[in-house]
């Protein structure tokens, strides 16, 4: 069990006044859960080898009650933890005995579709395929699309930086995020950017972006939206070899065609998601890769032509292109539900979000194969091919005592093979409490000790999500001037809805 | 996601299964997504995840069910759009059947709570007394401004007209029209056939008039649904016998003439009947009939798909909003079916937008739960009417009278519109209903026999 901070004990003392006190702070009472049998759900997240009870969970209906809320806790030294819709696979809403959960579920409003600016404004529970949806009745779309995106929340979205498979073509959460309304750790409201491009000043927006929670709630969001394709088409190209099917990567990559996403699968990857799907994946191949193109009818005609060359020349065992637009939904079904999918095939799994150069995939696969011979736990290679981002799950049996142990080592292992080939440690799941200690492998001492002063400039106390992201020192380094951030405050929540 | 039972707990065979599907169950969170509750409520508690979270710990600690969990487990609709949703094929339906059951047996609930339920289990599966029942709630209604909550609900929520019974629910056997092709027996059910006796009706003349021999047997009655969804599971089981019994005496290996299906037109129903070979699976007298009767059980979208329909005799083309109800769409998994069918005899179909949601139906749930059943029945009624359709057909009596309390537009079941497109009477819902405009063939219709 990952090691967490002690609880401080003169809070957990407090924890029957500090619930009444909450209670005065919110509208909705149910809307403070104490009881022990109800707070058992918030213990964990999409990431539930880790578990922890928290002291109260609150799920504040607006951004004056998340700020009352935050103040309270700041002026009582409690330590807080946001949670969107809790699929974090970093185990990045994890509880402290001694926190307060601040959940933004019921924060679900759509406050304003502005179609001429190319915006939407949404409060920070709604849901990232809620974005989409509000607006495709305009052919309008949100484009990072995590493969959770039917359930996790914006919210989340902005605090991992969260990309998925279409992320190839359009960035990942921060290229497509243009103003937030932030609730700083002492309470206090601020706006960053709007409906506009870039803002004056420091880009405060892009420091918020996958900062994990550590840095403040954010309880609403303005994000681009974009066109959508006239149409969209993928193609399933299955290999005998993953080595091939990497190489297959790489060529069309280095060919200047930028799919809109390029993802790959192995063989345990393919079966698990096809058994749930139906999508009629290659069941004997040992890898595929579903390459989608958009735009017109010719300009998809072209690109695929393309594609099918350059395959052809790796050694393709099949080559199927989507008739129907039924039969891509069914493509992408079962890609977007790989990771419960593998439910199907044993009862847990680790999923590990390492980026490396495209380049090194087969060596990477290959070491990976080898981790798994060597730990002798199967693993489900899933890939946004195009832009490195890995996705190991390493499959194992909770009950079984020990194998938790053996597959966080093994999934350690893995990421400092990422490391090792010039890659990184997340991709998009953002580090959380899983590859905290991980760390320091990626950054050296100095490098840790300035990110740990720019949360101390926004927490100096860290009670913000404190667990996460750094290792545990007895001591985070010291803001030198504790002095409140001069941030412009904001002018009121209700103006900003009714615009 | 991990579990700790004991062998001695694993020992039990309902808890063996739940342990089962507690393993399967990855806690990815999709479910949240599509979990009416959850969209109101915004709680993970009052979500699929959460439940089964909760169900877990109260089953591996061999708990009397507590009060908070009670809560948020009456709470779900039962709907199982988190079973469509689930990617790694969580039975949530045998988990808080489970656990329905667990509660039933170890919480006390607060005597008007159980007045009102036990009072729903003997009334509603015994059309004597629901009729009887419904007619009291009938004088009641100038009086209802007077009764304590949910009573007041209840009697408000009684039909304004009370059909008489319907000759057509006796056991009887009735003639195919024509050559006989598939012999079947029809589930006449319980409440439906006190609420709207026209569905049974028009289900036998559609059948009839297709080539199908239809035996209403003796001794069959309700499903079992009602009380299985309180958690009694007694008189749930005593109910599924009785039908497995009426039904297997029809069959060829037990003496009768056989059966090539039992016809089902409440999805509700078709749902549990389903089920009767899990439910029954663990008493050895009863589990191989169980399992034959579910396996030849068929709601009848599905079995006219496979019969094939006859052509329109009416001029059709009014614009029909389909609402698939829950135990439609993600208890049985029946999807295109009905849609295809009535697309077939020239209505336009449209589906309703979040047409995956409960319209808070849910068997009882509306008389139990009347704040979120009417929430959800607002949305729903919401989406309906975006479509300005001419009127709403769908495949449950439980959908229809709970839209039907919020809309003005008429809700006809499937079945009626089918007979009526192939030569039965108008429905009387219909009756001030225009003909449509002769515009063109619907561009969808691609099934028309």
């Amino acid at each position: 069990m990952i090691e967490l901070p002690p609880p401080r004990e003169d809070v957990l003392a407090r924890r029957a006044q500090i619930a009444a006190d909450l209670r005065g702070l919110i509208d909705k009472p149910e809307a403070v859960i104490d009881a022990a049998d109800e707070m058992r759900a918030y213990e964990t997240d999409g990431l539930t080898a880790y578990r922890q009870m928290p002291m109260l969970v609150v799920l504040p209906g607006s951004t004056e009650e998340v700020s009352r809320v935050m103040a309270y806790c700041h002026d009582n030294g409690i330590r807080v933890v946001a949670r969107g819709a809790g699929t974090s696979l970093a185990g990045g809403a994890l509880p402290l005995a001694d926190s307060v959960v601040i959940g933004v579920s019921r924060l679900s409003r759509v406050l304003d579709i502005d179609f001429a600016n190319r915006t939407a404004t949404v409060q920070a529970g709604v849901t990232n395929m809620g974005i989409t949806r509000a607006v495709e009745h305009e052919q309008y779309f949100y484009a990072p699309d995590p493969s959770s995106q039917i359930v996790c929340t914006i919210a989340g979205n902005i605090a991992m930086n969260s990309g998925g498979a279409h992320c190839l073509k359009y960035g990942v959460t921060t290229n497509n995020l243009m103003g937030v309304t932030l609730v700083l750790p002492d309470g206090q409201v601020v706006e960053l950017g709007g409906k506009h491009l870039d803002a004056a000043g420091y880009d405060l927006l892009g420091l918020i972006t996958g900062s994990e929670g550590g840095l403040g709630i954010v309880t609403e969001a303005t994000v681009r939206i974009l066109r959508s394709a006239e149409g969209a088409r993928p193609a399933l190209i299955s290999f005998d070899s993953n080595e091939a099917a990497g190489a297959c990567v790489d060529a069309i990559i280095g060919s200047g065609i930028i799919p809109v996403a390029l993802e790959f699968m192995d063989k345990p990857a393919i079966h698990a998601t096809e058994a749930f799907a139906k999508a009629g994946y290659p069941l004997d191949a040992e890898a595929m890769l579903i390459v989608e193109v958009e735009g017109s009818e010719a300009e998809i005609a072209a690109l695929l032509d393309r594609i099918v060359a350059i395959a052809q020349a790796h050694d393709p065992r099949t080559i199927r292109v989507s008739q129907s637009d039924a039969e891509s939904a069914l493509i992408w079904k079962g890609r977007k539900a790989a990771f419960g999918a593998v439910g199907q095939i044993m009862p847990d799994y680790y999923c590990m979000d390492g980026t490396i150069p495209t380049g090194t995939l087969p060596e990477v696969l290959g070491r990976i194969g080898a981790l798994s011979a060597a730990y002798g736990f199967q693993v489900a290679n899933i890939f946004h091919a195009g832009d490195g981002n890995l996705h190991p799950l390493i499959l194992y049996d909770a009950n079984k005592p020990g194998e938790l142990a053996r597959a966080e080592e093994m999934g350690a292992e893995i990421l400092k093979l990422c490391v090792d080939v010039g890659g990184c440690l997340t991709g998009e799941h953002g580090v959380g409490v899983e590859k905290r200690d991980l760390m320091p492998v990626q950054f050296n001492p100095t490098d840790l000790d300035q990110q740990r002063r720019l949360k101390s400039a926004f927490d100096p106390q860290w009670l913000l999500n404190p667990a996460k992201v750094f290792p545990l020192t007895d001591t985070p380094p010291a803001w030198d001037d504790p002095a409140p951030l001069n941030l412009p405050t904001h002018g009121g929540v209700d103006a900003h809805a009714s615009h | 996601m991990q579990t700790n039972f004991t062998l001695a707990q694993l020992a039990d065979q309902a808890m063996a299964e739940s342990e089962k599907i507690l393993r399967t169950c990855v806690h990815c969170g999709f479910c949240l997504a599509t979990c009416p509750t959850y969209q109101i409520l915004g709680d993970e508690l009052d979500s699929p995840r959460g439940r089964i979270y909760q169900i877990k710990e109260m089953f591996e600690n061999d708990r009397p069910a507590p009060e908070t969990v009670v809560k948020h487990i009456d709470r779900c609709l039962s709907c199982l759009s988190c079973m469509t949703t689930c990617p790694s094929g969580v039975n949530y339906m045998h988990l808080v059947d489970h656990a329905r059951v667990h509660i039933e047996e170890t919480h006390q609930r607060a005597l008007p709570d159980r007045i009102l339920r036990e009072l729903l289990a003997r009334l509603i599966p015994n059309p004597r007394l629901f009729r009887l029942a419904l007619l009291g709630a009938w004088l009641a209604r100038p009086i209802a401004r007077y009764l304590p909550g949910r009573l007041k609900g209840m009697v408000a929520m009684a039909p304004a007209r009370l059909p008489g019974p319907s000759p057509i629910d006796r056991p009887q056997v009735i003639p195919a029209e024509g050559p006989r092709r598939r012999r079947v027996t029809l589930l006449n059910g319980c409440a439906q056939q006190v609420l709207d006796p026209g569905i049974n009706e028009a289900t036998v003349r559609l059948l009839t008039r297709h080539g199908v021999e239809v035996v209403v047997a003796r001794g069959n009655g309700c499903c079992g649904a009602v009380t299985h969804h309180m958690g009694k599971e007694e008189p749930a089981h005593r109910a599924a016998k009785a039908n497995i019994a009426a039904w297997s005496a029809e069959m060829v290996e037990h003496g009768g003439e056989g059966l090539d299906a039992i016809i089902i037109n409440t999805s509700g129903c078709g749902t549990t009947v389903k089920d009767y070979g899990f439910m029954l699976r663990g008493e050895p007298e009863w589990a191989d009939r169980a399992a034959k009767v579910s396996a030849i059980t068929r709601d009848i979208s599905e079995f006219m798909v496979e019969l094939g329909l006859n052509p329109p005799v009416i001029a059709t083309g009014q614009t029909v909003a389909y609402h698939s109800a829950c135990s439609m769409q993600h208890g049985q998994q029946i999807r295109t079916e009905p849609k295809r069918l009535l697309q077939a005899v020239g209505f336009q179909v449209r589906y309703v937008p979040e047409g995956h949601l409960c319209c808070g139906s849910a068997g009882t749930y509306n008389l139990l739960q009347p704040e979120l059943a009417t929430e959800l029945r607002d949305r729903k009624v919401g989406n309906i009417e975006k479509l300005k359709p001419d009127l709403i057909a769908t495949g449950n009596i439980g959908c229809m009278t709970q839209i039907g309390s919020g809309t003005g537009i008429p809700i006809v079941h499937t079945a009626a519109l089918l007979d009526w497109a192939t030569g039965g009477p108008k429905p009387e819902a219909l009756r001030d209903l225009s003909d449509p405009a002769q515009s063109g063939a619907d561009p969808d219709r691609s099934m028309a026999a």
